[in-house]
């Protein structure tokens, strides 16, 4: 009785990964610019990758698997920020152009 | 001198959990790579720097559990965003006062600010951030400071 | 479920390559990489658990660290020109 739950709610956990896994790819064709394009990746970062190793870990049960899957899941939340915030200021300090942005938020700078 | 042989025993932890091997072949390997470790780090300077000390209190499982709310509901209106077919983007660039006092606080926040998707901190200017939104309801969600109010709450050790 | 999971992945990686191959800036390129680089890993996973593997596991975490410090290598060249520069430097360059 036990292993259906465990089985059906590892399904449903990486079914639902999966869809975010897809959203975010289909976000980083479809969205106009560079910018956007960043929060689409980090749909596929956050949630998409984060759901489907919690569905592996409970597919594998109390072991060295599961220790495994939850240094990566770490290890994926702990970077991911870090390297989307570093190419995010990498393309700033380039002075890649930004997109359909209000006037008022942008310095004189970036207005050129 | 107390640091590497903290070091040496954590790794040496760590090598045991990840192996799953114990043979004498496999752990004499293991040990002479730990060594090598502790060695790498001495020659890399490593422990004449600052280390700095960190605690994990029960406020902080309740500030993940708030982030971990956050980033669900920043999650969906994303995936509305990027799936309705007239892709209603109105991009932002905010700027954001911070009040966080210390560096690692400021840390915490900039990348929770990244974490939640639909916000993205580009750049830190002493104590202000500034972040590039998806649209304006995302962006309110910095601009509200409820965040910055949380992640201040947590420097106070 | 496995499978399945695969399979979208798979579409995902595809899509991810386009922007890789068509992106307009070089911004778009590190980006797509580095999310391939995330996908990579959980497919790695996922192969381990489909041939019944977990030995997978140890090269998907390692493909994750290598992915991090890859994609900063990438940008820090970009940006200095240099990958062997230390942080004084950086600072004194950033100042002039």
């Amino acid at each position: 009785m036990i292993d259906i739950i465990i089985n059906s709610a590892s399904a449903i956990l990486m079914g639902a990964g999966s869809v975010f896994i897809l959203i975010g790819a289909l976000g980083l064709v479809r969205l106009p610019d560079f910018y956007t394009r960043m929060h689409a990746a980090g749909v596929t970062d956050t949630l998409g990758a984060e759901l489907l190793l919690l569905g592996m870990m409970l597919q594998a049960g109390l072991s060295l698997v599961t220790l495994k899957l939850v240094l990566i899941a770490l290890f994926i939340f702990f970077t991911s920020p870090t390297s989307t915030h570093a190419v995010a200021n990498a393309a700033r300090v380039m002075g890649l152009r930004l997109v359909s942005i209000p006037e008022d938020d942008l310095t004189s700078k970036e207005k050129n | 001198m107390f640091n590497i042989i903290g070091l040496g025993i954590s790794l040496t932890c760590f090598w045991l959990s990840m192996s799953g091997h114990y043979t004498t072949f496999v752990l004499s390997l293991g040990a002479a790579s730990v060594l090598f470790v502790v060695y790498l780090t001495r020659r890399m300077d490593f422990f004449d720097q600052d280390t700095f000390q960190f605690s994990i209190k029960c406020k902080h499982f309740g500030y993940w559990i708030w982030l971990g709310k956050e980033i669900f509901n920043a999650n969906i209106a994303v995936a509305k965003v990027i799936l309705s077919p007239k892709l209603k983007i109105s991009p932002r660039m905010i700027e954001f006062k911070s009040s966080q006092k210390t560096e690692l606080g400021l840390v915490i926040f900039a990348n929770s600010i990244t974490l939640t998707p639909g916000t993205v901190s580009v750049d830190i200017e002493d104590d202000k951030v500034i972040v590039h939104a998806l649209n304006a309801e995302l962006a309110e969600g910095v601009l509200n400071g409820e965040m910055d109010k949380k992640v201040t709450a947590l420097e106070g050790l | 479920m496995l499978i399945a999971a695969t399979v979208a992945l798979l579409i995902a990686m595809a899509l991810t390559l386009f922007r890789a191959v068509a992106g307009p800036s070089l911004f778009d390129r590190v980006l797509s990489a580095n999310s391939f680089g995330t996908k990579i890993v959980l497919l790695i996973g996922l192969l381990g658990f489909l041939t019944e593997r977990p030995e997978f596991l140890d090269i998907a975490l390692l493909y994750a660290l290598v992915n991090f410090v890859g994609t900063i290598a990438i940008l820090k060249f970009f940006r200095y020109r240099n990958l062997g520069l230390s942080s004084d430097e950086i600072a004194n360059r950033e100042d002039n």
